[in-house]
């Protein structure tokens, strides 16, 4: 018979115990995570920076990654984008009755690989089983700590009239791949989550560049939420132009299936960035150095710091508004 | 010297972005000269069309005194009130469990929304391909099930599809709800009433596609009225619509068709063939039109078994509780959708009042979402 996780798994007795000690030890094992306090011990200075998040993604297995790679990279991206180098996480699992445990063991194992690939450790966590049809399958909640050099902390620049607007590479691949999965349309292997981890160029961006004025990723809302975001904050215009949004042939035509524009489809491996007009050339020969942002892109430009509004100028030339995702594009896509 | 001898219809919507932009300048730049300083009306009757049209900020570039309306183009938008509350009785009454697709189930009626009794742990599934309600039905024989089937022309076929499916399977909990409507019924319900001066129609791509150019032209005869069928690109649009500004100033009436890789004279015939398989032609409530004789489908007798109104007939009148909504009235080009009062006010995409603000293809989201300046 295949092993599930049980409700005894959760109650903080012996099968729970082994859970960690075995499985949860055997995958992310570090020193701070060994000692198994009830809370992580370490000392840290400087400016930190803290995250949380949870992820109730389904299917919780997808091509490019699964739920717990998605929680590592998420969490470290959120530290990231803020200059900071992720350090610590920590990790609730809230796992429905009956998730084999098989699944389990992949889930960490795929978070172990993520956390050696950002080099982030996992120093505390939680586990709590709920009765079958009271969660779905598996719900991970994280909190993440990092430090940030000042010289990457971007907060307090100045966004102004001709500065740039830059997405890290294609648009709107992870909304619209979940969504195609969740509808069971069978397609090719090249359609798959962007996940990745942002800091893997956008802290060697902030060494190196003064002009970059504000990073953030774009996930739930897409790129067209973070710009409004970014035009209410600063007060500012934005203009983009459809021609120059970079996106890939099968999110075009996904789009065109499914009704979404990739402008509001999440990405998770992808920031928008506001940057100096002056440095914006260089800037986009850097980030094409990097595998993550190999396909960076001057999309728009700041127009004017008169009030709060983010413009597209179509394909054919006339211009319209871009706003905020409204409503519910779909549910549950991280 | 008419463009129409220049373009090249089938590769036109294969322009470069240089391309386009300067066959948009051109063209709107001919539409201006052509159109002088009188004022026309032309309106379309797609939902796609009013989408693409917002979308590519058309009226931002076309002159003011071309009024482009939007009208009953939006199969969700023109489900009637009594229609949703009859759904919903289904479900609170009869325990049924809903199966649909796409914006119907945000569309609120008199008690609540689709979507709301699915919060509230009733079974509302919504699903791409209405085959999946087969699956859906077979998994569960318990239960009994209603496939609701929204759409105009386009979509039918699609449906008919799947009930000759559920016939042969020999399905005994999955039954039919059939919303379908009619596009030409509504255009000449509309002519007749005449509300809304109209000077040209913008003929629907897709429904054309299945009921071809034949179907439209004694509409244009009688009613003495330009019809253009166009595509969806934002090129097809826009010389669609210089090719009928050109027919409304030379006071030509019939139907032209611009949409040449889709759509042919006699339309679909495997489709519409497949269609009267399975259903045949009955009155329809059109919300905001009231009813209209012969402008919908109902199951035919061959298929009748699987009607929902007749194993599960409505017990007691559906009072239609009035609203402020004045979707009816969007629908019929009456106002636009900035001219009803809950508009961006009580009624916005994250709280419709009504199904234009509700669905993709509603002239009322579809303003809210690109017009809005």
């Amino acid at each position: 018979m295949e092993k599930l996780v049980l409700l005894s798994y959760g109650s903080g007795g012996e099968l729970m115990r082994e859970l960690i000690e075995k499985d949860y030890l055997k995958y992310l094992s570090n020193p701070i995570l060994d000692d198994l306090l009830d809370s992580a011990v370490f000392e840290l200075s400087g400016k930190l920076a803290f995250t949380t998040d949870s992820y109730v993604i389904t299917p919780i297995f997808f091509r490019g990654g699964d739920i717990g790679s998605l929680s590592v990279y998420g969490t470290a991206n959120d530290l990231a984008v803020v200059g900071a180098q992720p350090l610590f996480i920590s990790l609730s699992f809230i796992i429905e009755e009956g998730l084999p445990l098989k699944d389990l063991h992949k889930i960490l194992e795929s978070i172990a690989n993520a956390s050696k690939e950002i080099n982030i450790n996992v120093v505390t966590g939680d586990t709590k089983v709920v009765e079958k049809n009271k969660g779905d399958k598996i719900f991970i909640n994280t909190a993440g700590i990092g430090v940030i050099k000042p010289n990457r902390d971007w907060r307090g620049r100045k966004v102004d009239v001709d500065d740039v607007v830059i997405v890290s590479g294609d648009i709107g691949e992870h909304g619209l791949y979940i969504m195609l999965e969740r509808l069971g349309m069978k397609t090719d292997e090249i359609v798959k989550s962007d996940m990745g981890y942002v800091g893997s160029f956008v802290l060697p961006l902030l060494d190196n560049f003064e002009g970059v004025k504000f990073v953030r990723d774009a996930t739930r809302g897409g790129v067209a939420t973070v710009l409004n975001e970014i035009a209410h904050k600063y007060n500012v215009e934005i203009e983009i132009e459809e021609d120059l949004i970079p996106a890939k042939d099968w999110v075009l035509q996904a789009s065109e299936i499914l009704g979404i524009d990739p402008l509001y489809s999440a990405n998770e491996g992808k920031v928008v960035i506001i940057a100096d007009k002056s440095q914006a050339q260089d800037i986009i020969n850097f980030l094409k150095k990097f595998e993550l942002s190999a396909n960076a892109t001057i999309i728009g430009k700041v127009i004017s710091v008169k009030k709060p509004r983010v413009y597209l100028l179509t394909k054919i030339g006339s211009r319209r508004i871009l706003e905020a995702l409204k409503g519910d594009i779909l549910p549950r896509i991280c | 010297m008419s463009l129409v001898n220049t373009i090249n219809l089938n590769s036109m919507f294969n322009y470069d972005s240089q391309s386009l932009k300067l066959f948009t300048k051109e063209i709107v730049n001919k539409i201006k000269e052509l159109i002088g300083d009188k004022q026309y009306v032309i309106m379309e009757f797609c939902g796609t069309h009013t989408h693409e049209i917002s979308r590519y900020a058309l009226r931002s570039i076309l002159p003011k005194n071309l009024e482009l309306r939007s009208g009953p183009g939006c199969p969700v938008c023109v489900t009637a009130e009594e229609d949703i509350d009859y759904i919903i009785n289904l479900v609170l009454e009869n325990d049924l469990g809903v199966i649909t697709f796409g914006d119907i189930i945000n569309v609120p009626g008199s008690v609540a929304s689709l979507s709301y009794l699915r919060a509230m742990g009733k079974d509302v599934k919504v699903v791409y391909n209405p085959m999946e309600s087969i699956k859906i039905a077979e998994n569960n024989l318990n239960k009994n099930y209603v496939l609701v089937g929204i759409g105009f022309e386009t979509t039918v076929p699609m449906l008919a599809h799947t009930l000759i499916n559920i016939k042969q399977k020999g399905l005994k909990n999955l039954f039919y709800l059939s919303l379908h409507k009619l596009t030409p019924p509504a255009t000449i319900a509309l002519l007749n009433s005449n509300e809304v001066k109209l000077d040209g129609i913008i003929g629907p791509g897709h429904v054309s596609t299945i009921i071809g150019v034949k179907a439209w032209e004694d509409i244009a005869y009688k009613y003495k009225i330009p019809f253009v069928i166009m595509g969806f690109e934002p090129q097809d649009i826009l010389f669609g619509v210089y090719v009928l500004l050109e027919k409304i100033i030379n006071k030509e009436y019939g139907v032209w068709n611009t949409y040449l890789r889709s759509v042919r004279y006699e339309g679909n015939k495997e489709a519409l063939d497949l269609i009267f398989k399975v259903f045949r032609i009955s009155s329809a409530n059109w919300r905001g039109l009231g009813i209209i004789p012969d402008s919908g489908l109902e199951l035919n007798d061959e298929f009748k078994e699987y009607d929902v109104k007749l194993r599960f007939p409505l017990t007691k009148e559906i009072k239609v509780k009035k609203t402020a909504c004045r979707c009816g009235d969007v629908l019929r080009g009456v106002i636009k959708p900035y001219e009803c009062p809950l508009f961006a006010r009580a009624c916005k995409p994250s709280s419709p009042k009504g199904p234009c603000m509700v669905s993709s293809e509603g002239s009322c989201a579809a303003y809210y979402l690109y017009e809005m300046n």
